[in-house]
């Protein structure tokens, strides 16, 4: 009995590895023990049930995302400082090899797909159904899909750090190093299975919105009024739904060979790594435009809002959006020119990798323009707005030196890549969502952000950026090499990775910082109570914050591009205020439980497959497809709220 | 094909709450996932073209294919495609009865595919090619084998409509339902086509 436990301790919840293992399962324990005695002492279980994980309100959806992609921002963000402490110092032992290789595998795959990806849907949620005038999206119970299995994908991947192991072949996960022969534990289907959850998520979710932008847009907002965030979205969208299958190919069958014994990816046989890599790299490289391209939209909406001006050059700015989403499908090959394709495809892939630059630039100068003699209000948006124009461009400029084929030979996966990448990934997409957030916050929750704490964060995590990642640049040249977990002192690296690993901890008390500033908001945040505190252009500012379930009263026609703005300049805003002769029934979805309890299925399927436990990965499949079967013979799933009750809300919020 | 057409006007359709504006926007929705299945299908054949000629020690495409076998895959499914069109067909002229009748022989016809698919792969496994043997025979079960799951789940998605179209005539939201499942149908004899000509057509003449 208690050699049994012992053996289960060990090998499930690895307690031989230490203390910081128990001091993790205590953690989660105290934190889980804590969570449900809060709900059960505020009786907030039906609460939840209701109003949360049963909803189906693309705002609530939005909102989960978000609440998701904050955590997640932290989980990466300790992982991050894990790994700067251990590289501060030459021969450091604070971390050793096997364990900073999984900090760094886990760091990257939770920063790309749990952060980046919830952030930019939590975005997609929020804004592009009020800023075209819909109700709700095309598939709002496949929108709750989405969610659900996100979120059971997310957590099988966490899972994995206390129960059974951390993946620890890299967030890109090659072959055959991640082949079983190579890589026993189970850490390697964690990933496996969690990215592939989420991943069918995802590919819902771009189905989704293509349709709701698509079909769901207001009269007269036709595709040339749309809001440029709307574009991006789009844009974005199109590459999910071309890029993501080629994920679901790769996972798959690096699965099957991990657990039917298939010979894709071995040397033995016949296999070919080689597939792998060009399969993962066909979906990598648009997904990095996935997550920036929402940012884009992000700042283009910003910028026009607080220069108090049109965009400039609008018409480029959507041709730019359309040509980045395609040109993101020729170019995966510069993550391996040094793989020796040979020089003529080479060249190709790093021409049309440069080419990239040229859309890119379109729209930074478009953004320019648009600030140039504009009446510019420096609040947080537009904060983090302007700094990302800087780091953007250097970071840019950097990724035009590494699509340099031959030069690349040089710095291949160096420190002056990791420089790069992290410098558009945090400067584009992590700037943009931060900008996307401190934008829409009072629109999702009816009151702003503090401004001062805001800008102790900013400026910590910006002067932190260039103090972590500059540096890195000169490592790379010195010959620092990616995933190394320590280096020998008498190569003179040991100075700049301790002032790196200083910028680090700055950018750490920035992110404190933005927790101290939404607790106190929540308090002693201004009241947003106009709906329109940032003077807005766009539809969804012209709603209450935060808005009613239904969206709009009655559906606006539109008849300009920011519509909302002209009948400012207009005086005619009152236009856009529903007449009590105008309502009618507002058609719902109804809440249901069952995108949860799929994704509840999906995950328990997941454990199964992670573990060779088959029973168990059959009954989660069953699961999967119960819940299927009982919505392919549901019929009522909608319902209509009378029109006493919207005029009853609309009253209540002074627009009758 | 009306419906079709429909799909591609209307702006804003959940507002008229017409069951005609839901379906157009589902099918709308189904469109786009037939796009990203096929890309799916895609990498799995580039990954079986790849792999085609890594046989290792186990025997290649020409040692293994059967014609008579996988010429009458080809016939059975291509029928059974046509079959679902004339029940599509005859849902529009509001034919309930032979809507019915030509899903069911629709049915039969799926059935018998992954009959004979699956006496296929069994025959072959018992020989010694398996999915373990070479990356060869990996990428072909699994490319085949993706197809083949989708045919079952085809099959199984069409026969809940039947019953609901049994029950409930072709009122509502019936009619999108089996537009719908008739596209699937189609999409995956477009894939089988491809599966016919690269995997065993290529596979026999090299
Ligand atoms: C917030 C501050 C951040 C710091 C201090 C940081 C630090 C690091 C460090 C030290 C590594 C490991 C380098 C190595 O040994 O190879 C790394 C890898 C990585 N980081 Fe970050 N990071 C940060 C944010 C982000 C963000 C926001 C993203 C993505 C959106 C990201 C994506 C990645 C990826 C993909 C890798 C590569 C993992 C691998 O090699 O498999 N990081 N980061
Ligand atoms: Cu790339």
């Amino acid at each position: 009995m208690w050699e049994g436990f012992r053996h289960f301790a060990d090998t499930y919840l690895m307690w031989n590895e230490g203390p910081l293992i128990w001091m993790s399962d205590v953690l989660i324990l105290l934190t889980s023990i804590g969570i449900v005695a809060v709900l059960t002492y505020f009786k907030k279980w039906k609460w939840l049930w209701d109003e949360w994980l049963t909803t189906v309100d693309h705002k609530k959806i939005g909102i989960m995302y978000l609440i998701c992609a904050l955590l997640m921002f932290f989980r990466g963000g300790v992982d991050a400082l894990l790994m700067r402490t251990q590289l501060a110092l030459p021969n450091n032992h604070f971390l050793d090899a096997e364990h900073y290789d999984q900090i760094f595998t886990t760091h990257g795959t939770i920063m790309i797909l749990f952060m980046a990806m919830p952030f930019i849907f939590a975005l997609f949620n929020i804004a592009v159904p009020l800023q075209i005038g819909a109700r709700d999206v095309a598939f709002p119970y496949l929108n709750a899909i989405s969610f659900w299995l996100f979120f059971f994908g997310a957590l099988l991947f966490n899972i994995s750090f206390v129960f059974g192991g951390s993946p620890d072949a890299g967030w890109t996960s090659y072959p055959p190093l991640s082949e079983l022969a190579f890589d026993k534990g189970p850490g390697e289907n964690f990933y496996l299975l969690g990215l592939q959850i989420s991943g069918i998520g995802s590919i819902a979710t771009g189905i989704n919105f293509m349709a709701t932008i698509l079909k769901m847009r207001a009269p007269g907002m036709t595709l040339m009024r749309m809001p440029l965030f709307t574009w991006s979205v789009l844009a974005a969208c199109v590459v999910i739904i071309f890029a993501f299958p080629a994920l679901t190919v790769a996972l798959a069958l690096l699965l099957l060979d991990r657990i039917v014994g298939t010979h894709f990816f071995t040397i033995l046989h016949g296999g070919n790594p080689m597939m792998f890599i060009n399969l993962f790299w066909i979906w990598g490289h648009p997904e990095v435009y996935i997550v920036i391209l929402p940012a884009f939209g992000v700042f283009s909406e910003v910028v026009a809002t607080f220069a108090r001006k049109r965009i400039f050059g609008y018409g480029s700015m959507v041709v730019a959006l359309m040509a980045i989403s395609v040109i993101s499908f020729f170019v995966w090959v510069h993550h391996f020119f040094t793989m020796g394709a040979g020089a003529d495809v080479n060249t190709f892939f790093a021409v049309a990798t440069m080419a990239v630059g040229i859309p890119t630039g379109v729209k930074v100068f478009n953004w320019l323009f648009t600030m140039y003699r504009g009446r510019i209000r420096m609040s947080l948006p537009m904060l983090w707005t302007v700094a990302f124009v800087p780091c953007f461009a250097i970071g840019g400029a950097t990724g035009v030196m590494l699509a340099v084929a031959p030069a690349d030979y040089q710095y291949h996966n160096s420190y002056f890549l990791i420089a790069h990448f992290h410098q558009v990934l945090i400067g584009g997409t992590v700037f943009g969502m931060l900008a996307g957030m401190y934008y829409w916050w009072p629109k999702m929750f009816g009151f702003l952000l503090d401004e001062r704490l805001g800008r102790w964060a900013f400026w910590f995590f910006n002067i932190g950026f260039y103090v972590c990642f500059m540096p890195q640049y000169a490592l790379g040249f010195m010959g620092m090499q990616r995933r190394m977990y320590t280096y020998p002192a008498d190569l003179g690296w040991g100075t700049l990775n301790f002032i790196s690993t200083i910028g680090a901890y700055l950018m750490g008390i920035g992110f404190l910082f933005m927790v101290a500033q939404i607790i106190y908001s929540i308090r002693y945040g201004q009241r947003d109570l106009t709906g329109d505190p940032w003077d807005g252009r766009t539809l969804e500012w012209s709603l209450p914050s935060p808005v009613p379930h239904y969206n709009f009263a009655v559906i606006p026609t539109v008849e300009d591009r920011d519509y909302w703005w002209v009948l400012k300049q207009q005086g005619r805003t009152q236009e856009l205020r529903p007449r009590p002769e105008e309502i009618q029934p507002i058609h719902m979805p109804k809440n249901s439980g069952r995108p949860f309890l799929m994704g509840v299925a999906f995950f328990v399927a997941g454990i199964g497959f992670v573990f060779n436990w088959y029973v168990l990965a059959v009954l989660g499949l069953l699961g999967v497809v119960a819940c299927m079967v009982a919505r392919a013979f549901e019929y009522d799933d909608e319902y209509h709220i009378p029109v006493e009750e919207v005029q009853h809300t609309e009253a209540a919020l002074g627009r009758l | 094909m009306a419906v079709v057409h429909e799909a591609s006007d209307a702006f804003n359709v959940r507002e008229h709450g017409h069951h005609h504006d839901e379906d157009a926007l589902r099918i709308f929705g189904f469109w786009i996932f037939l796009t990203s299945d096929l890309i799916l299908f895609a990498c799995l054949f580039a990954t079986y073209v790849i792999l085609s000629n890594h046989t290792g020690s186990g025997p290649t495409p020409a040692d293994m294919f059967d014609v008579p076998a996988f010429t009458a895959e080809t016939i059975i499914l291509l029928t059974s495609s046509f079959t679902c069109g004339l029940a599509t067909f005859a849902m529009h002229h509001g034919r309930r009865g032979l809507m019915l009748t030509w899903l069911i022989v629709t049915l039969l016809l799926g059935l018998a595919f992954v009959g004979l698919e699956a006496s296929e792969f069994t025959r072959n496994a018992l020989a010694g090619a398996t999915m373990q043997r070479s990356a060869f025979l990996s990428a072909f079960y699994t490319l085949v084998g993706t197809h083949g799951c989708h045919v079952s789940f085809g099959i199984l998605w069409m026969t809940s409509i039947l019953i609901q179209a049994w029950r409930k005539g072709l009122a509502g939201e019936i009619p999108g339902k089996v537009f719908i499942v008739g596209l699937y149908w189609h999409f995956l004899d477009v894939v089988w086509v491809f599966i016919f000509t690269v995997v065993y057509l290529m596979g026999v003449m090299r």
